[in-house]
């Protein structure tokens, strides 16, 4: 069986695209195979390096194989007058491209009609790939593409200089942006040069291109990288690389022949903080960073290069590291040394200048949006506190100070440089400027967590900063409709709302207390701001059974479950502040509920309060209008009173159970209703005549339906 | 032992490692021999090379063009009073505009490096994405920053859109970053410290500080304290007005006026003053003299400016190539 090979010859290809074009013109190509009936039991292999886009398939079919197909067309009475064909008759078998008197006669249960065979001659494979291969690489999604030919025939992401493409021993002619396809590839730009190197056959492909100094298979050069990390960081006794996945994917992708060196700076420079040593090595330089067993930094670093060179090429290049490197950490100190002159207080003013957007003004603004936030979120504090001895007082004003100089990092010369350390710098001058702990630490945190690795603000004071800035920023950027949509979120609104559930959820001395209403209370529910708090706060939700989902890994059902019953809960604690369940709680208590969803207690009174929920629907969708609850006077037969006054008690226990955290009780109550529940059913009837007892008796259930609901709505839990 | 083979090896690099102004020779000569104008560098104030007009209009419309130039660029907010070893309120660009692109721009590009002495078999390249955008300039491409051991050498650009004017064909642009370069090749950790000129008969040399570093502190005092903030106001309210007139002036021009009288519209002039008001912008923005509110609003201007002289220009063009035809 045939094996086709296409390799995409590129300018350098930006590395962060690399692997998803991979993957997608590998399944392109494996699609249209298989549309074209080209496939047999096969592999598919593909590969990529800076400068070309490989996929492999073996197990090709040579030839189209022959089809036959039926057509139908119109009916015998309208193809035929006395025997002699209609137009009609003849048009189809000219669109069939058979004769007319091929035709044949088709007796279905609609009747008879006439029909044709038409037979398909299949295709070689090397004309179908010729003709379909050119539209599935144009079809390549690229996050930013651009024209590079005179009258702009098309967008790829950097221009193609050659394309390979064999069947076996044979070229496919295929043609893409002006390139024909050719038994060719080029090795390594430096180590190989522009020497073309003739493929005969696909399957000699990887060891040739090897042979050229490039390494096409990805997972191979990674190896290839960590390998050489280890090698070269072995020549300084007890040290390590520090692990960085992401790295090693980038250098994966930015080199065809991969080796590692290591290089050395001054310890002088250890004296800077980690943080901007490590951002400079690894954000700018693309380096590892070199820690000893206790994961202190040790003044070397390992660069990968694209190259592989001998003793007096490797000095070279290790030396023009080190000078680029020493030129960085020089102005990192140099610019910590000039900030130092206008202390992070002074700064504030200065914010005025800097715009946080055009429409919602400069930082200086941007902070006092995050300080009269922060407030609001102090008394939640209040308990965690209280236990901890720290005065109210004493919170408030570092809560104050750190949302005041929160922003000041971005007027700083060390943060224009290193962007990616705002907070960072803020935390680390907050603290040379010998400002209370409390405050450097709230400055640092204030954009955690920025991914689902990263960890959430250390503290207390850091976590209501942290809330205050991302809550704020998705206000105003929904106030001025900037709201995510698809795929579009360019303020990274998402990332800053699971930032909000995260803490709320996690952190102790929040997470009992505090819940969106909290973020949502006093200034930002004025008016005209409460139809967007509604909007935020089903953005929130959004985030909240997302991270249910994906983090906690609960299942749908049960995220879906407490999602509504906070809904309900919030509308009735919007003017009770005190009641509100705190959204750690709510987390803990879906985690104990998604253990028992799918028990056969649960199942069964889902069920029930299913078959509850179906029936007031169709009450209401009747126009029938009840209370939510029932009259006791009105209660008929034993099963209904029992009914009522089992509700009140597991509505007693349900409440006071989840406020004491005793969440297992919680389900068990509910569970408990089962009996009861089934016992009404079978015993009473709710859609009787009288209206006065059918009302009171969709008023008992609607209470029942409530009072469950209150924890979690047993509904989405009655299948899974 | 390690820093005695790395300091042996620089040192051996360094005798032959050309001079800043050997280098610019070099630069010129290869693009020279290879059918590129050489310009001198544009003498009105501009922050990058790509804002002289052998750039900024010679991409707009279907000519091909061929130029190299140096270009010195003023970025009065990088200013550090000659005080940073690597960074500079006036920097050389030494600026490649090759339209259409050639398809061989990379390998052309490596052999450039291989003229000024750098031998890619004992160095670590690597071409790494980064997209050029210029707001007040309306102009944007794709490319790569060039990495040679660690260090940005190059920036290479496909320019896509000038003057809010889709491009066609496209523009290859190449800008080297002269000191840069030349402190790599001579092995100096300061800016300052790059050899100008070595006097081959007497072994004499002068040095980039010597040239420029009393420049560097007194515009940095200029630009960060001293520049009058109400005068650059009045001087950018000027040229503005200026450069409008003019544009309205082309814009004014009956339908179907003939080549003659569209060449004599001057455009030209118009860019000038254009670039004066960008220059402005950045001294106003050094100087802190820009709120937030302002800002937006002025680079808007500026724009407006720039964006107006690419279509005046792009319309001159076509009427004139038009009658040549």
């Amino acid at each position: 069986m045939p094996a086709f090979l296409l390799e995409i010859g590129l300018e350098e290809i930006p590395a962060r695209m690399i692997a998803a074009a991979q993957k997608e013109l590998a399944e392109r190509v494996e699609k249209m195979l298989a549309r074209e009936n080209l496939l047999h039991a096969h592999t598919v292999q593909s590969y990529s390096t800076p400068r070309r886009l490989v996929v492999l398939v073996e197990g090709v079919l040579a030839h189209q194989p022959d089809t036959q197909e039926e057509l139908i067309g119109p009916s015998l009475k309208v193809a035929y007058k006395d025997g002699v064909p209609t137009p009609a008759a003849t048009a189809f078998a000219k669109k069939a491209g058979v004769e007319v008197t091929a035709l044949r006669t088709i007796a279905n249960a609609k009747g008879e009609y006439i029909g044709a065979t038409v037979e398909r001659k299949g295709r070689p494979a090397s004309e179908v790939l010729a003709e379909m291969l050119p539209r599935e690489m144009a079809g390549l999604y690229w996050a930013k593409s651009m024209y590079w030919r005179a009258g702009k025939p098309e967008r790829f992401v950097r221009p193609l200089r050659w394309l390979l493409a064999l069947l076996d021993a044979e070229v496919v002619p295929v043609e893409f942006a002006g390139v024909k396809a050719d038994g060719v590839s080029y090795g390594h730009r430096v180590l190989h040069g522009d020497a073309p190197i003739v493929i005969a056959r696909p399957s000699e492909y990887v060891a040739k291109l090897e042979a050229a100094k490039v390494v096409v298979d990805v997972e191979v050069r990674r190896q290839k990288i960590r390998k050489a990390l280890d090698a070269a960081t072995r020549a300084v006794p007890g040290a390590r690389w520090r692990e960085n996945e992401e790295l090693v994917d980038a250098v994966t992708h930015l080199t065809e022949w991969p080796t590692a060196l290591l290089g050395n700076f001054e310890k002088k420079h250890l004296m800077l903080p980690e943080e901007i040593l490590e951002t400079v090595m690894r954000d700018h330089q693309k380096q590892f960073v070199v820690e000893d067993a206790s994961g202190k930094l040790l003044p070397h670093f390992l660069a990968v290069l694209n190259t592989e060179v001998d003793a007096a090429g490797a000095a070279i290049i290790r030396h023009g590291n080190e000078r680029v490197l020493r030129a960085r950490f020089n102005d990192a100190r140099f610019f910590w040394d000039v900030d130092q002159k206008i202390p992070l207080a002074d700064r504030v003013e200065m914010l005025k200048n800097v715009t946080f957007h055009k429409d919602l003004g400069s930082y200086y603004d941007k902070t006092e949006r995050i300080r009269s936030v922060a407030k609001n979120l102090i008394a939640n504090a209040a308990p965690a506190l209280y236990a901890e001895q720290i005065k109210l007082d004493t919170f408030r004003a570092s809560v104050d100070q750190a949302a005041l100089l929160s922003k000041t990092d971005l007027t700083t010369d060390m943060v224009k440089e290193f962007t990616e350390l705002q907070g960072v710098v803020g935390g680390l001058y907050a603290k040379e400027q010998k400002l209370p702990d409390g405050v450097a630490r709230a400055i640092a945190d204030q954009y955690k967590p920025q991914s689902s690795e990263d960890s959430i603000p250390r503290t207390l004071a850091g976590s209501i900063v942290a809330l205050a800035d991302k809550m704020s920023t998705i206000y105003d950027m929904f106030e001025i409709g900037l709201i995510p949509t698809g795929s579009k979120d360019p303020f990274a609104l998402r990332r800053a709302g699971t930032g909000v559930v995260r803490i709320l959820s996690e952190k102790e001395g929040l997470r009992n207390n505090t819940n969106f209403s909290s973020v949502f209370s006093l200034s930002l529910l004025l008016p005209p701001r409460q139809g967007i708090a509604m909007n935020v706060y089903v953005f929130l939700l959004d985030r909240f059974e997302f991270y249910l989902q994906e983090t906690r890994k609960l299942r749908l059902q049960t995220a879906r479950a407490v999602r509504l019953s906070e809904v309900l809960r919030y509308a009735s604690f919007i003017n009770d502040p005190n009641q509100i369940l705190g959204l750690g709680r709510i987390t803990d208590f879906a985690s104990i509920l998604n253990e028992q969803v799918g028990s056969p207690e649960v199942l069964a009174v889902a069920e029930l309060l299913k078959r509850a929920s179906n029936l007031l629907r169709q009450a209401q969708e009747k126009g029938i209008e009840f209370p939510n609850a029932e009259t006791a006077s009105l209660l008929e037969n034993d099963a209904e009173k029992k009914l009522a006054q089992r509700v009140t008690e597991v509505d007693a226990s349900i409440q006071k159970n989840y406020r004491e955290g005793k969440y297992s009780e919680v389900i068990a109550a509910i569970a408990g209703l089962q009996q009861t529940l089934n016992a009404f059913f079978e015993s009473v009837m709710v859609m009787v005549e009288d209206e006065k007892t059918r009302n009171n008796r969709l008023a008992l259930l609607a209470r029942t339906v409530a009072v469950v609901r209150w924890a979690a709505d047993f509904s989405e839990l009655a299948s899974i | 032992m390690k820093t005695a083979v790395t300091t042996a090896t620089s040192n051996a690099a360094t005798e032959h490692a050309l001079t800043f102004q050997e280098l610019l020779f070099t630069l010129q000569g290869f693009w020279s021999a290879r059918g590129c104008i050489l310009q001198q560098p544009y003498d009105v104030e501009v922050g990058a090379g790509t804002m002289s007009p052998e750039t900024f209009l010679r991409v707009l419309g279907p000519k091909p063009y061929s130029v190299a130039y140096a270009q010195p660029s003023r970025r009065p907010a990088d200013g550090r009073y000659g005080e940073n070893p690597n960074r500079l309120f006036k920097h050389t660009q030494l600026q490649v505009i090759l339209k259409p692109p050639p398809p061989d721009i990379q390998n052309l590009y490596l052999e450039s490096l291989a003229a000024i002495g750098i031998d890619l078999r004992q160095h670590d390249i690597k071409f790494e994405e980064d997209n050029w955008e210029s707001p007040t300039l309306g102009a944007w491409g794709v490319g790569w920053q060039v990495m040679l051991d660690g260090l940005e050498i190059t920036q290479f650009t496909y320019f896509q859109q000038c003057g809010g004017i889709d491009l066609d064909p496209i523009t290859g642009e190449i800008t080297y970053g002269l000191e840069r370069i030349a402190a790599f090749l001579q092995d100096v950790d300061s800016i300052y410290d790059i050899v100008w000129m070595r006097d081959a008969k007497t072994g004499r040399s002068v040095t980039y500080g010597e040239v420029r570093l009393a420049e560097e502190l007194q515009f940095s005092v200029y630009n960060f304290e001293k520049a009058d903030i109400g005068k650059l106001w009045q001087h950018l309210d000027l040229y503005e007005a200026e450069c409008k007139a003019l544009l309205d002036q082309t814009r004014a021009l009956p339908e179907g006026s003939d080549a003659v009288t569209c060449s004599r519209v001057p455009v030209l002039a118009a860019f000038d003053l254009c670039l004066k008001c960008s220059h402005l912008f950045n001294l106003l923005d050094a100087r802190g003299a820009i709120s937030v509110t302002e800002r937006v609003g002025v680079i808007a201007r500026v724009r407006a400016l720039a964006v107006g002289v690419a279509k005046a220009y792009t319309a001159q063009q076509s009427v004139v190539a038009h009658s040549e035809a």
